[in-house]
């Protein structure tokens, strides 16, 4: 029986603080159409997304969350349409914001050890002070203990902390997080919950998709519900938190 | 730099993995060695017979070894969507084509040099004085071997019939290295042996040309 090292629940050295020179990150889709062969994933997407905002994106299996999160990823590239980046001091270069990404799949090695995975992207990113940032992340997931320990003999919860360490990492000013809470237990998406609202209070642009009403769903400044590929509702259009988290009105 | 430095720490990942499992080495070494010794038994050669065929029947065997080990190499990336992470974290796409084809050919290159010995044994081809020309041989031909191999393992690894596809699309597009590397091979082997530069310039040629496609159009390759 694997034990598992209780994530800190004190606050967080790796994720709150406001780097140097942090500037929060604003995004524009405009127009967005996302085509897979003959089904339509995104129709006519258009949605700004505030420098600091934390959106929830909520709406059925196959709504086209994750292709929207994915595009803002720039992992997959829209059939039409432009998503942009700005700051406070106008518009950036789309390849200078690196987002930091967690999906449904976990995106880390299971061959390599927790630490071996944080350090090889710390490396890929170049994180300065690499080391001593994999090892507080390391200390703020709760892995310091299995660090050595291969991926694959973790716990799918334990694995999805490593994912957001990795996530985390370069200190990202904008998150897209797909469902982060998968896998999770009680304990976890409490943690979860309370990293998010850190990292939403340090000023960084959050996008969220998620499945219902939840203590991270809370977190949320602003809900969006995509149905069948378009936006359906949003709390800034007057319709009400609630009644987008939970399909009421759909 | 950043590309060198992102190259050097994939291209650990990648050493370290395989190391820890030794799931494409201890596969390829197997299938090799089985063809080197099946020809071996079935046919008796004799040293003259050896020196016509054995080095097409060498090249072939490492083709088909190759295509082996070069099948899981985006396929693995897939399992926990490594790819997306990777992507996301490198400046330049690039590394990551050649952190892995430089780990296949490393892999290559141990194969074969590891199984030259047998082969040398096996059908009584001395090796030792022509040693280091074929290890040029052997290192150009798996450099080739592992570019388009790597490439066309990043096409294949996101279409459907994957397992398929890459033989399909490796195997006629490797003949010319298939080729050139057993005419090479062979003039080593000759009771007289020769360089056959023309081969050798072949091999290197290829390998510049599919190098700066992978470069210039690789990034395409890594897309949903």
């Amino acid at each position: 029986m694997k034990r598992e090292a209780a994530p800190r629940s004190v606050p967080s050295r790796g994720s709150s603080v406001m780097p140097p020179g942090f500037s929060p990150v604003g995004l524009r889709f405009e127009n967005i159409d996302k085509r897979y062969g003959g089904l339509l994933a995104l129709r006519r997407v258009s949605l700004a997304v505030a420098p600091g905002e934390c959106v929830v994106v909520a709406g059925r299996n196959g709504s086209g969350k994750t292709t929207l999160l994915r595009i803002a990823a720039k992992l997959v590239r829209p059939s039409s349409g432009t998503l942009n980046f700005a700051n406070t001091s106008g518009e950036i270069e789309p390849g200078a914001v690196r987002p930091g990404f967690i999906a449904h799949a976990t995106m880390v090695y299971d061959e390599l050890t927790a630490e071996e995975n944080l350090s090889l992207f710390a490396r890929l990113l170049g994180v300065p002070q690499a080391q001593k940032r994999v090892e507080v992340l390391l200390h703020d997931v709760g892995l310091w203990d299995r660090r050595a320990s291969l991926v694959r003999t973790f716990s799918r919860g334990m694995r999805q902390r490593v994912a957001i360490a990795r996530a985390l990492l370069h200190e990202p000013s904008v998150l897209l997080l797909d469902e982060p809470a998968t896998g999770l237990d009680p304990q976890g998406v409490a943690w979860l919950a309370q990293q998010i609202r850190q990292l939403r209070d340090s000023g960084r642009t959050i996008l969220m998709s998620l499945h219902g009403e939840s203590e991270i769903s809370s977190l949320g400044t602003r809900a969006v519900r995509l149905d069948a590929g378009s936006i359906a509702a949003d709390t800034r259009a007057g319709a009400s938190f609630r009644s987008i988290l939970t399909f009421a009105d759909a | 730099m950043s590309l060198v430095s992102n190259t050097g720490a994939l291209l650990g990942k990648e050493l370290r993995t395989e190391f820890r499992s030794r799931e494409l080495l201890t596969t390829t070494v197997v299938f090799i060695l089985i063809v080197i010794v099946l020809f071996s038994f079935t046919f008796d050669p004799t040293s003259d017979e050896s020196r016509r065929f054995a080095p097409g029947l060498l090249w072939l065997a490492f083709l088909f070894a190759a295509s082996l080990m070069l099948q899981p190499c985006f396929l693995r990336e897939q399992q926990n969507d490594t790819l997306s992470a990777l992507r996301l974290s490198v400046r330049d796409p690039f590394a990551i084509f050649l952190a892995k084809l430089t780990a296949n050919t490393l892999f290559l290159l141990l194969t074969e040099l590891f199984l030259l010995p047998f082969f040398s044994i096996m059908y009584n081809l001395p090796v030792v004085r022509v040693l280091h020309w074929l290890v040029l041989v052997f290192f150009l031909a798996s450099l080739g071997i592992s570019i388009a191999g790597t490439a066309l393992s990043a096409i294949s690894a996101q279409a459907r019939m994957r397992e398929l596809l890459l033989p399909l699309l490796m195997l006629p597009l490797l003949t010319p290295i298939l080729v050139a590397s057993t005419e090479v091979t062979k003039s080593l082997f000759d009771r007289s042996p020769y360089v056959q530069w023309k081969g050798i310039g072949f091999l290197a040629v290829f390998d510049l040309v599919f190098l700066t496609a992978l470069w210039l159009f690789g990034e395409y390759l890594l897309e949903e």
